[in-house]
């Protein structure tokens, strides 16, 4: 009995032990365990398999993914913040540029603006093509001059007020279209995500003139094609009380954990405690700094139970971001499964 | 964009432009086949993009088979998780 039980808490629970983490790995390949049926059954990991949507904002979104194995769940984050493509600016033309920021660190800043444009309504540029076509580039512009406001008033020191356009904002950029893309892109307002973007600073009489290509490219290659701020994931956190504690130990057990893991409940006039959500700890394993607690307490993850957090760029919304993060790792597969089958041909 | 190793039922294949993103789910895959004994992969070099893929298989079982069934499970798994997703987010939508 005690066997079963040690080897199911080896099987799906990854232990945090006082000086170290135990099970980390996935053990349950076929033969590994006698009498457990290990081999890949697609029914039963469509039975087992579960997506729980916790939380959407506009930008973020929350969900539960139960019954899938780590790899995977890693490839797609791996994808997310890699690998899923995005329109940003690549190429900057410089016309003129009489202000304080440098060239190179003005095109550097311009590339990292995230462009509202769907990747998926264009192509990859062709290597080597210098010109870029209007199915694979988004012209913008920036042209702006900082003048002297005639009007302000003698003494005043407040820039706002003594001058024109001294701050280069990401509203500023205009979209200038490419051959035929006003008729491919009739309703199309393609600018920058947000407009207040600080690019750059200027005094009167400095000005910027540039026109910039954004062609569409993978995080893999610059991260400023990322189309996540951040993509993570979390493991279920699952704490057992392995014997019950009251009063004082109570009170103390409570304090160890994030609020709200912990409740105290009376029950026939004593204190005692209960794990009400253990889903909201971050583990801080303060427990273990209490000598009369740490052996009471077994805190573990549920190997299989995965808490994404999915948090975008504003270029797309999360959900369609791991939409298209599962389409590419399919693409991969079938990538391969064709030089497969066009290699055993020959 | 990939090349064979030696005999029969121990392959190691070369698989170019991949890292731990395609290589680990797929080693997940392939090692939930009974019929697989061995099968790991590695990082030839960080600086150079490709992976050196092993199989190698119980019996007289071509390696090339599971290569192909454990691609097609995660395609078939990445199309599962793909319909469930869109499932549950319109269901959360619609309950919204």
């Amino acid at each position: 009995m005690a066997a079963r039980r040690g080897t199911e808490e080896m099987r799906d629970r990854v232990v945090l032990g006082e000086f170290g983490v135990r099970n980390v790995h996935t053990t349950d390949f076929p033969g590994n365990y006698p009498g457990y049926e290990d081999a890949w059954d697609q029914r039963r990991f469509e039975e087992a398999f579960r997506v729980d949507v916790i939380r959407e904002e506009e930008d973020t979104l929350e969900f539960d993914m139960v019954g899938i194995d780590a790899a995977i769940a890693n490839a797609f984050r791996r994808i997310l913040l890699a690998e899923v493509p995005t329109m940003a600016v690549e190429k900057v033309f410089v016309y003129n540029n009489t202000s304080i920021v440098q060239d190179e660190i003005l095109a550097h800043r311009l590339g990292l603006i995230p462009i509202r444009a769907d990747p998926r309504l264009f192509e990859y540029r062709n290597q080597g093509d210098q010109e870029g076509t209007e199915i694979d580039t988004l012209q913008f512009q920036l042209k702006i001059k900082c003048k002297r406001n005639p009007q302000a008033a003698k003494e005043s020191s407040d820039p706002d007020e003594l001058y024109f356009n001294h701050k280069v904002y990401s509203k500023h950029m205009t979209w200038v279209p490419l051959g035929n893309q006003t008729d491919l892109f009739p309703d199309a307002d393609f600018r920058p995500v947000h407009d207040d973007i600080l690019i750059a600073l200027l005094r009167p009489g400095q000005e910027i003139d540039v026109l910039m290509h954004c062609v569409k490219g993978i995080g893999k290659d610059h991260a400023k094609f990322s189309p996540v701020a951040t993509a993570s994931y979390r493991l279920l956190p699952d704490i057992t009380l392995l014997q019950p504690i009251e009063d004082e130990a109570a009170e103390t057990l409570q304090k160890c954990f994030s609020p709200g893991v912990i409740e105290i409940q009376n029950i026939n006039g004593k204190k005692v405690a209960r794990v009400a959500n253990a889903r909201l700890d971050t583990f801080s394993r303060e427990v273990f700094r209490h000598e009369g607690l740490k052996n009471l307490v077994r805190l573990a993850r549920v190997r299989n139970h995965y808490i994404f957090s999915v948090e975008s760029t504003g270029i797309l919304p999360p959900d369609v971001l791991v939409s298209e993060a599962i389409k590419i790792l399919m693409g991969k597969c079938q990538r391969f499964l064709n030089e497969l089958d066009s290699v055993s041909m020959e | 964009i990939q090349a064979d190793g030696t005999d029969g039922d121990c392959v190691t294949f070369v698989l170019h432009d991949e890292d731990h993103t395609l290589g680990n789910s797929l080693r997940y895959m392939v090692m939930k086949n009974p019929d697989v004994e061995f099968c790991g992969y590695c990082i030839t070099h960080p600086s150079e993009s490709k992976i050196n893929f092993r199989i190698q298989t119980r019996g007289a079982l071509p390696a090339v088979e599971p290569f192909r069934k454990g691609l097609n499970d995660l395609m078939g798994v990445c199309q599962h998780v793909l319909n469930t997703f869109e499932t549950s987010m319109k269901e959360f939508r619609a309950q919204k």
